[in-house]
Order: structure tokens, then C-alpha cells, then sequence
């Protein structure tokens, strides 16, 4: 997995709430065995006005000054719905580092931390407080610093998010989750031991 | 507190359970390593994790703790001809192929036993109450009807489980809903969870493992309760599940995977003792009265956006919020529904019976005791998907396939179906369905269609009808 430590980049703000999975990569690109080139199909519905192709202008990804984004900002409950890490394998694809949003689905925020992305959650006002500045400041870039937890921007914006110390070293590292876990293959080896598994 | 009192201290069923499966955790840490007994896995989810543990060099730990079902694309007319979609067809035999190198037991396209996953694992007896259960899938919540932990995860863990039979987990908080009373009549399973959504929101119950208790939750049948627990994930809640007792050890007698005899009996002696303590304390409780719910329909694009029949499509500046205001607005848009609009004048062009949420026995006979005697409205195009072919074969022992028939359904094969249109069941832009499925996201039946969720009994009156109707008041033959 790829490492993350820290991420400046370009925000676009997506000013929606309950991003689902089936808007974030819709079924008809599930039914690929691999899992690259998923970049293309991410919010397919929304951001192509037919099966060529042809963008949709209207679409935030696809305004010209958005063009570069690397973090995402959105609302609540972002990635609810499906399990599909097809999902998570679109963001990263797509070439996002960072999503911003008030709070996640469960299963889509466990995901995101195995694609080398950073999910940062912030309080519903710092949300608000950003997408504000992102249209102040347009072109607006963030700096998103997972070493020390913080996110600032070049006129005086200073927060810190909070996560969890494992996701993080994980993220950090660039971990494999099952490397980490066959280290305790004792540990495993023994449960199923005792309660007489073979 | 010390040890011996801690040991003793009250807990929830999902605590008890938890606490059975950990195999480590580290000091310090706030997640830990958990034993998983059971892995599902579909052609959808899984190829990607097959071949990870390739590249990797590894193998699954326990295959004989693995069962694979072609479910998600597989075609419900023409099962003697190849998948036309190469690309589904193609998914399909990747899952084959990778049960037949790792020893895995599949239930394959034309497998009697073949069905939706969430419907195949229990009717075959591969969900054990006190167990841990995991599949790449969100629904997977739905085996928690049986007392269980059963969630869902993406590929990535999939693969985790295949290699380890572990997964990393962080203990979530515990919510107990309680419906007290009894449900009235025509007011099903599905009714009730869809107002629990409601109530609750679709993140309401984000981070927890939610308990259903309480006297309605009691009353129901098997079938209902994995309705319940099925759509757990559409309030946030990764675990939902019920507590194990006599119509749990009923349902699960016998059946195939299943202990049999006298290990059966013993391991009932255990389960028995899986039910939250008295004074357990939840993080959260919440308490309903069944006699409040009534037939419920989805009006917008997210399952928590619904309302009792005799209601009205809602003004958006009816809510509180100017979230979910801007949310109504914009699924009303989308749905193409005036706000005022009686529900029961909703017109419909598709019905769809099917799903792991609402494709069992019971569903098919609750809807072919209303269309007894009747026909589909005319421009109505209704399928019934069975949610395996052990209930297919149930229905058409019963002859309610020919109660479908008559009555203008087309009666198919099992899978997924229309519930998120994989295969070519789906909707054209523009085309409204009522379903007894569990989504009713923009495009989840196929791109620019728009889906109302239903019971089954529900779905039924409406196609005969051609609009929604309060099933309460049908006129049975
Ligand atoms: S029936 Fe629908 S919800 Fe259930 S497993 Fe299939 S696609 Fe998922």
C-alpha cells in the first residue's frame, strides 16, 4: 500500500450529504477480476452525460478549476451503502489523497485506510468553515499532515483531526494488514487450539 | 472492580460473543485480533482478494470455514445458455476457478441450492448462533437475526480473512431498539425496520452493533427477523441481531451445514445462554411501540426517506434541518414527485419481488395470498425472483408460481435481480418500481430509474393496482 505522511493539494468541495457507493462507483463497472483503473468510473452517473463519456460540465470534478484536486470535501455519512472497496479503489485511482467530511460509513472508512488515502474526519462546523473558505479562496489548497494530525491552509487555518493510532501507523508505513496480523499467527494458532479448531 | 467481579458483570449478547472470539490484543491497542468462524464470499467482492493471496504466495487457512454463491450478475431467464455479458461471465468463472484451487464449497449457477447469498447461508445451515460471520458485502448483517456477530467488509478484508481467519476489529458501541407490542395486521417486518430507519436516520446508527428486542421482535418468524437485521446498514449499523431462541433452533434443525443429533441439542444448551443479561447496559437504547408503525413507502433516494401509506409525499421545509431539507429537495427532483402527492397515487411501471431482504418463503406467500384471483394493471411489468432455488422449489410445491403466473408475474430464477440491476433486470431512465428490496438509491436499480421500497404484501397490491395501496384494507379471495 502506498504510504501517506503528509498531502498538499487542491480541494474540491462536493457540497453533498450520504455520498453512497453506488454514486461513488456504479454496479456495471463491478463486474471487472482487477483492481486497477477504477479512476475512471468514479461518480460515473454524475460526472458523464452518457456511456461514452462525454462530461458533464455541470460537475464539480469536472470544472476546469477543480481539474487538479487531489482532496475531496463533502458532508456526512460519506460512502454509505454498499461494501465495495471498488469504491475506495476509484478515490485513490482518481488520484484523491484526502477526503474531508463531518463523518463516514463504518464499512467505507475501514476500507479507505487499506488504498493509501487519508479519510479526515471533522466537527459539522469545521465542514462548513471549509467549504466557506474553499470559495474565498478558490483556487484553495489544503496541507494535510498525518504525522501530527493537523490540517492548515496559507491564511491561518489550523486544525487537528483525530485517528486512530494503529490506522495510522498502518497509513504511515504503507502497511500490509495481513503482514501485520500472520506476525501473531501464535496467538491465532493457539485460540484455535483451545477451542478446538483444526 | 476486581477480575472475579469483572467476570461476572452483565453483558450484552454481542459483548459475550466478542469476548469468545478474541484471539489478541496488544497493549495499548484499541483493536484486536478476532476470530472469524465463517467467511461468505460472492463473484462480485472476491476475485480481487483471491488473487491478492496469490500474488502474496498464501493460502486460505480454514476453506472447509468458506462458502462461495453466484449470485450478484448472474442472468434469472436462460440459465441453460452461457452469460451473455462477457464481463459477467467472466466474474462468474473466476469464482469457480479460485473455490477449485483453494478447495472451496461453492453453490454454482445451476446448483439446485443456488440463491442469493444472504438467503443460501442460513437456509443451508452455515450460520451458527454465537459465532462471527464475515462477508464482502453490507447485507451480511442480516445472519445477526440468528444471534450472531455477522458484518460486512470490502475485499481487502476478505482477503484478510481468507489468510488469517481473523480480522482486525475495534470494538463498536451496543444500541438495543426495542418494539414493544404487537405489529397489526397487513404490518410486516419490513414495515417495521423501514420505520426504525426513519426514526434513526441513515447514519443513526453508525458505529454501533445494534440488538432488536422486545415482544414484536419475539413474534416474528425467521424470515422476518433477517428483514430486520438485514437492513441494519441502512440506519449505519455494520452488526444488527436478535437474540436466539425456540424459532431460531427451529429454523436451523437439520439443515444441511448444521450440527446434527445430539451435538445439535448440546450446542442449544449453549445457546441458550447467548441472550443479553438482564441488567446489561447498552450504550444507547431506544424504545418503539409496534402499534405506531404502520405499511410504510420510501418516497426519495435513501431508505430513511419514507412514510406510512396514507401519508402524503412530504413538503422538503417540513424538516428540521436544512441538510435534509436540501436532501428532499433533491430527491424529490430525482424521484419526480410532488410534494403533497397522496402516496396512494403513485403510479408504478415495474414490481419487483425478490432480494435478501424480502426473497424467502414467507415473502412469496404473503404476496400471492393478495394477487390470489387477480391480474397485474395493465403497463405494470411485475417479476418475482425467488431468493434461492430451495425457495423457488418451496413456492412451486405450494403452487404459488402459478398463482404469480396467473395473475401476469413472470416467475424467474434466482440472484439478485433487480435489486442493483447487474444483470438485465433493470429499469429504463425515467421508470418507477416498487420493490422489496433494500435500496432505493438514485440509479440502484439501473440509471435513471426510481425505486419505492415495499413489503411484499405491499409490492403485490400495488401491481394489481397500478399505483400503492393500503393493504390493509385488500379484499382477499
Ligand atoms: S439481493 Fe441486493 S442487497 Fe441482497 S446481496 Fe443481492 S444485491 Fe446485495
Amino acid at each position: 500500500m502506498q504510504a501517506f505522511t503528509k498531502h498538499e493539494g487542491l480541494v474540491v468541495p462536493m457540497d453533498r450529504s450520504d455520498i453512497d457507493t453506488d454514486q461513488l462507483v456504479p454496479k456495471q463497472f463491478l463486474k471487472r477480476v482487477e483492481r486497477s483503473g477504477f479512476g475512471k468510473f468514479l461518480f460515473f452517473d454524475w460526472r458523464y452525460l452518457n456511456d461514452d463519456y462525454a462530461e458533464n460540465p455541470e460537475f464539480e470534478l469536472n470544472r476546469p478549476e477543480y481539474r487538479d484536486a487531489t482532496i475531496l470535501l463533502a458532508r456526512r455519512n460519506f460512502g454509505c451503502g454498499s461494501s465495495r472497496e471498488h469504491a475506495p479503489w476509484a478515490i485513490a485511482d482518481y488520484g484523491f489523497r484526502v477526503i474531508l467530511a463531518s463523518s463516514y460509513a463504518d464499512i467505507f472508512y475501514n476500507n479507505s485506510f487499506k488504498n493509501g488515502y487519508l479519510p479526515v474526519k471533522l466537527s459539522e462546523e469545521q465542514i462548513e468553515d471549509l467549504f466557506e473558505r474553499e470559495a474565498r479562496f478558490r483556487p484553495y489548497k489544503l496541507t494535510v499532515d498525518l504525522v501530527n494530525r493537523r490540517v492548515t491552509d496559507e491564511h491561518g487555518l489550523d486544525l487537528t483531526f483525530e485517528i486512530d493510532d494503529f490506522r495510522r501507523d498502518c497509513l504511515l508505513n504503507g502497511w500490509d494488514d495481513v503482514g501485520l496480523t500472520l506476525r501473531y499467527e501464535d496467538k491465532i494458532l493457539a485460540y484455535e487450539k483451545a477451542h478446538g479448531i483444526v | 472492580m476486581n477480575s472475579d467481579s469483572a467476570a461476572h458483570a452483565p453483558k450484552t449478547m454481542y459483548d459475550k460473543i466478542w469476548d469468545s472470539h478474541l484471539v489478541y490484543q496488544a497493549p495499548g491497542d484499541d483493536s484486536v485480533i478476532l476470530y472469524i468462524d465463517q467467511l461468505l464470499c460472492h463473484e462480485v467482492t472476491s476475485p480481487q482478494a483471491f488473487e491478492g493471496l496469490r500474488l502474496a504466495g498464501r493460502k486460505p487457512r480454514h476453506p472447509d470455514r468458506v462458502m462461495a454463491v453466484q449470485d450478484h450478475d448472474v442472468p434469472t431467464t436462460d440459465r441453460d445458455k452461457p452469460i451473455a455479458d462477457p464481463i459477467a461471465r467472466k466474474q462468474v468463472e473466476t469464482l469457480r476457478a479460485n473455490c477449485k484451487e483453494f478447495g472451496i464449497r461453492l453453490y454454482d449457477l445451476n446448483d439446485v441450492e443456488q440463491g442469493v447469498i444472504h438467503v443460501v447461508a442460513p437456509e443451508q445451515g452455515h450460520v451458527k448462533p454465537g459465532s462471527t460471520l464475515t462477508c464482502g458485502d453490507s447485507h451480511t448483517a442480516t445472519h445477526g437475526a440468528f444471534g450472531l456477530i455477522a458484518m460486512g467488509t470490502g475485499t481487502s478484508e476478505v482477503e484478510h480473512v481468507l489468510a488469517t481467519q481473523t480480522l482486525r476489529q475495534k470494538k463498536m458501541k451496543t444500541m438495543r431498539i426495542t418494539i414493544n407490542g404487537q405489529l397489526g395486521d397487513g404490518v410486516t417486518a419490513k414495515d417495521l425496520i423501514l420505520y426504525v430507519i426513519n426514526k434513526l436516520t441513515t447514519a443513526g446508527g453508525a458505529g454501533y452493533a445494534v440488538e432488536f428486542a422486545g415482544e414484536a421482535i419475539r413474534s416474528l418468524t425467521m424470515e422476518g427477523r433477517m428483514t430486520v437485521c438485514n437492513m441494519a446498514i441502512e440506519m449505519g449499523a455494520r452488526v444488527g441481531m436478535i437474540a436466539p431462541d425456540e424459532t431460531t433452533f427451529e429454523y436451523l434443525k437439520g439443515r444441511p451445514q448444521m450440527l446434527q443429533g445430539d451435538e445439535f441439542d448440546q450446542a442449544v444448551e449453549e445457546w441458550k445462554k447467548l441472550a443479553s443479561d438482564q441488567d446489561a447496559v447498552f450504550d444507547k437504547e431506544i424504545v418503539f411501540d409496534a402499534a405506531d408503525i404502520q405499511p410504510r413507502v420510501t418516497w426519495g433516494t435513501n431508505p430513511a426517506q419514507s412514510v406510512n401509506v396514507t401519508d402524503v409525499v412530504p413538503e422538503p421545509e417540513s424538516f428540521d434541518n436544512i441538510e435534509e431539507r436540501k436532501m428532499a429537495k433533491a430527491a424529490l427532483e430525482y424521484m419526480d414527485l410532488k410534494a403533497g402527492t397522496p402516496i396512494t397515487e403513485i403510479k408504478l411501471d415495474w414490481v419487483f419481488l425478490g432480494s435478501c431482504t424480502n426473497g424467502r418463503i414467507e415473502d412469496f406467500r404473503a404476496a400471492a395470498k393478495v394477487l390470489k384471483g387477480y391480474k397485474v394493471c395493465d403497463g405494470v411489468r411485475a417479476i418475482a425472483v425467488p431468493g434461492s432455488g430451495i425457495v423457488k422449489r418451496q413456492a412451486e410445491s405450494e403452487g404459488l408460481d402459478k398463482i404469480f403466473t396467473d395473475a401476469g408475474f413472470e416467475w424467474r430464477e434466482p440472484g439478485c435481480s433487480m435489486c442493483l440491476a447487474m444483470n438485465p433486470d433493470r429499469l429504463q431512465p425515467g421508470e418507477r418500481c416498487a420493490g422489496t428490496s433494500n435500496r432505493n438509491f438514485e440509479g440502484r436499480m439501473g440509471k435513471g430509474g426510481r425505486t419505492h421500497l415495499v413489503s411484499p404484501a405491499m409490492a403485490a397490491a400495488a401491481a394489481v393496482m397500478g399505483h400503492f395501496v393500503d393493504v390493509r384494507n385488500w379484499k382477499y379471495n
